[in-house]
Order: C-alpha cells, then structure tokens, then sequence
C-alpha cells in the first residue's frame, strides 16, 4: 500500500529538481557580472538607496497590517468564542471573505468607490493599509481562532474574573500572552505576503519592495536576479519563523500573488 | 439560580449590554473596506455610473476579447491546478509513505512553505533567469543538445511558460493543503491490508474514498490562488497575456479605457468565480468534516 523506496526517490529528486533549478540559475544570473567583481549585482543592490528605502516602506506596511489586522481580530474572534458564537460565524464568514475578493478586485472597487471626494478616506495610504488590512485578515483569523480552541480561554478568562481581574488585566495577561504562538505564526506568514506584494501597491502608486522589483528588472536584469534571490531569502526568514513558532499549524490559501 | 452572584454573572450582567461595543472595529472594517466596495463594483457593473440598471455591461462581457480572457484565465487556473494536484500528491506521497529518511519531511514542509510563498516579481525573475530566452536552463539544453527550446514553440511567456511557473507556488501549496489527509491514510492503510484487501482494492474503496473529498478542496484552492494572481502574470508577459486580473490591471493604469461599467462587470466576474469555487469549498469541507475526526 506503500510507494515503492525507488519511484519515491525518484519523484522527490525531480520535485527537488523542479524546485532547485530556478535558484540555481537565478544565483547565475545574478553572479555573470562579465568584467565587474563577482558580487558587483549584490553590492549595487545594497548600495541603492530606493532599495533600502522601498524595503522600509514594505517592511512598514507587513507591521501596519499585521496591527490593524490583530487590532480588528482579537477583539472580535475573542469575544466571538466568549460570549457569542451566532457571531463568530459571521466573524469566521467576513474574515475568510476576501479570498473570494483577488487583491486586484479589491484596490480597483476601493479605489472607483473613495479614490476622490471621501475625504481622509481618499487618501492613498489609508487606501493601501486598509487594502492590507483585509489582506491579512484570513491568516489571521485561521490562526487566531485555531489558538483561542486550543488553550481553552474561556475557562481561564472565567478563572480570571472570579478572581476579580478586570478585562484590561484580562486581555493583556491571559489573552495575549497565551494566544503568543498564534499571534506570531499568524503574523510571520502576512509578513511574507505583504513584503512582496505588488498589485496593490503599484495601482496605488506607492515604491514598495514588490514594485521596487518590478521596476529594477525592467533596467537591471543582473540586479533584478540578486533582489530575487533576497526575497527568497526574506521569504525563507519569515516563513521559517512561522514555522518555529507554530508546529505543525499550517494556514494557506490565496494571497497577494 | 445560585450563581447569579459570582462575579462572571455579575460581570456579564454589567457589560452585557455593552458586548457589541467588541464588534464595532471588526464589522465597521470589513463593511466599509470590503463589502460596500464590493458591493460598489456590482452596482456599478449593472448601472455604469449612471442612475437606470442596465444589464449592458455584463452582457459584453459576451465580447470575444473578454470571453477570452476569462477562457484563459480558468484554463489556466484549472491546469495549474490540475498540474500541481498531481504532482503535489505525488511529492507528499512519497515523502510520507516513501521510506525515505525521516529528516526529508520537515525539510519538505518547511520548504513548501517558502515556495507556496515565494510568487510575484521575484519568481518571474528566477523564471527567466531559467527558462527565458537566455536563460540558464535554455542555454545549457541548447549546449548539451543544440536543441534549442524557442525555435520549437516554446515561450516562458505565454500561456504554458506562465503555467510552469504558478506550478512554482501551487506544487508546494498541494502538498501542505494534501499532507493531513495522507497522514491519516496511513491507519486505513493498516486496517485494510490485515483484512486482506489487495492493492486494487485498497485504492478504489478505502483510500479514494477518503482521499476525494479533501482532494476536492485542495484543487479548488489552487484553483483560486491561481485566478486572483496577478503579480506573476505581469511580471513575466509584461502585461501582454489576455487573462481577467491583467485586463483590470490595465483599466486602473489607464493603459485602455473601457466604459466604467464594463470595468466593474469584469471585476465582478472574477468575484462571482470565486465565490463559486470558494461555495464549493465550504461545501466540501462540511462534507469532509466526517473524515477529519
């Protein structure tokens, strides 16, 4: 009932090949810097000032999504388990929600409803955060959600108020603290999303990392395969996190590809 | 009613009137950042701006240019998924069951978790670095060989060069969305051999059956991870590939001018794919729920 040892072999070494290879010939590419020193596409990549500077902002971003994200989650999925479970479907329902709606679809409705006349609404950085904002949302929730079952808060938040904590206390010293892991593994993967992500950003006309990419490859193709290889990297760091903190606890679904 | 006193009742009777106040952030969000500008593109798709409902817009969206870009856009979604639903299962398959050494799933995992995450401008450059016209892979099978893949249909830059390229973070994706149900298999797998059943029948009416539902559910993800994707596509064809997320691309850039209304009816096309696929997701989780226990 078992694969065969040798066709397993065999598919994993393909898989392994299909995997490796575009990042065996991006590191190439990025090293063929003809008569310049050999990490010449790294050090200029380094040296640039847009790519610190759209690496800030993208880096700004991912914390800005995450936080409002947390903000809007943990109130609501929290108080959802507590209190209301009617309302956590609605919850549950409205935060997977913007799986149905692509990133592309989502800046486009914004962006012909409040792109002009709605005030501070109309503005393109509180269009953006907020376009993160929901973004972020699923994984958050999933992960959320996952962590409020799993250490049973209502028994501890009733422990708590029988003890006569108030609900500050209860929130920054019971909730917190024990939906850590949640909260992390939850963030590190938006982290991942939001770092590259272009389709937003680049119709709201901002120089993200993603769109910061996109406009080195146009020019710099040398260039563009060492800030591949980054990404990767940046990838790799987040996503190995997510891992660390979360065993076992895979969130997925579509996202700002 | 003795506990009327402790201090939770207490506390509930206190706030209870209060409870919406944790709800306001989460539903005032979602309403005005996602439903009403939802809800903004549907009526805008079936008025254009203008105050009579009219059913013009969608009904172009019968318009060749369009009819295709849609065709394109689930072809190419359902190949992807197709592809990497296969391949996916394979990978988990051997990895799990396959008797290779233990160290090689974690590493699996973790991997797929970059990869499935690994999508966008950085993936179309690693793509072109391989598989592009002077690309490493190109070269070498052009040096090794003297067969040279573009002077025999091939492009990394039209619809199967971009297909091998969303396999990139859909192969992964299959494998962390297959691997839990597999993982069960493996007690099924027991039962079933020391009742005797051979090979045939293990497959056709133990594992299949159980496999088919979160199969279901896997590829109709993948289906819609591919379809909303729109970073890849541009990057790789420079915008020059007929697919839905492209098209709407192009309207916000101004790059073409369709009529308002036209420009909403595609988008809410996309939505109404989605919500289809994602219907039948929930669908089928529910369904599965049985085997998950």
């Amino acid at each position: 009932m078992r694969p065969a040892r040798g066709s397993s072999w065999l598919v994993v070494l393909l898989g392994a090949a299909y995997f490796i290879l575009p990042l065996v010939a991006t590191l190439q590419f990025s090293l063929q810097t003809g008569t310049r020193p050999l990490f010449s596409a790294y050090s200029s990549i380094l040296t640039a000032s847009g790519f610190w500077a759209s690496l800030g902002l993208s880096l700004f971003m991912a914390l800005a999504a995450v936080a409002i994200g947390l903000l809007l989650i943990i109130p609501a999925a929290y108080w959802a388990y507590l209190r209301a479970p009617k309302v956590r479907t609605w919850v549950e329902f409205l935060s997977i929600l913007p799986f149905v709606v692509p990133p592309i679809v989502l800046v486009f409705g914004m962006v012909g409803l409040y792109g002009n006349g709605f005030g501070p609404l109309s503005s393109p950085m509180v269009l953006i955060l907020a376009a993160y904002g929901v973004i972020s949302m699923p994984y958050l929730f999933r992960s959320i959600d996952n962590g409020l079952r799993s250490v049973d808060l209502r028994t501890l938040t009733q422990a708590a108020l029988s003890l006569g904590a108030g609900w500050p206390v209860i929130l920054l010293r019971i909730v917190l603290p024990n939906l850590r892991t949640a909260i992390l593994g939850g963030a590190f993967l938006v982290f991942a999303l939001i770092m590259g992500e272009y389709a937003i950003s680049s119709m709201l006309g901002f120089n993200t990392f993603g769109v910061y990419m996109l406009l080195t490859g146009q020019t710099r193709a040398h260039a563009a395969a060492a800030l591949a290889l980054i990404s990767f990297a940046l990838v790799w760091v987040f996503v190995g996190f997510m891992h660390a903190v979360n065993r076992g606890n895979i969130t997925f679904g579509p996202g700002a590809r | 009613m003795t506990g009327i006193n402790t201090p939770s009742a207490r506390h509930r009777r206190r706030t209870g009137r209060l409870d919406w106040i944790w709800f306001v952030p989460f539903f005032g969000f979602t309403l005005l950042f996602l439903v009403i500008p939802t809800i903004g593109l549907i009526i805008g798709s079936l008025t254009g701006g203008h105050p009579r409902v009219t059913l013009k817009y969608l009904a172009q969206l019968s318009q060749p240019q369009f009819l295709d870009a849609y065709r394109t856009s689930i072809a190419l979604s359902a190949a992807t998924a197709l592809g990497a639903g296969l391949v996916g299962i394979l990978l988990a398959w051997a990895a799990i069951g396959g008797g290779l050494p233990k160290a090689l799933r974690p590493l699996l995992m973790t991997f797929s978790g970059v990869a499935s995450n690994f999508a966008g401008i950085p993936l179309a450059f690693a793509f072109t670095a391989s598989l592009g016209p002077v690309g490493m892979i190109t070269v070498l099978l052009q040096q090794a060989t003297g067969y040279n893949l573009y002077h025999h249909g091939f492009s990394l830059f039209n619809f199967w060069g971009l297909a091998i390229t969303y396999l990139y973070f859909q192969i992964p994706l299959m494998v962390l969305l297959i691997t839990p149900a597999l993982e069960t298999l493996g007690r099924w797998s027991e039962a079933a051999a020391s009742l005797g059943a051979s090979r045939w029948q293990y497959w056709t009416r133990v594992a299949l059956p159980i496999l088919r539902i979160p199969l279901a559910g896997a590829l109709l993800v993948l289906f819609g991870n591919s379809f909303g994707a729109y970073a890849t596509a541009y990057a790789l064809t420079s915008g020059m590939i007929n697919l839905i997320p492209i098209l709407i691309g192009q309207e916000m850039t101004g790059n073409v001018l369709f009529s308002p209304g036209l420009g909403d009816a595609l988008a809410v096309g996309m939505v109404v794919v989605m919500s289809v696929v994602f219907g039948l997701y929930l669908l089928m989780n529910r369904k599965g729920g049985r085997w998950a226990q």
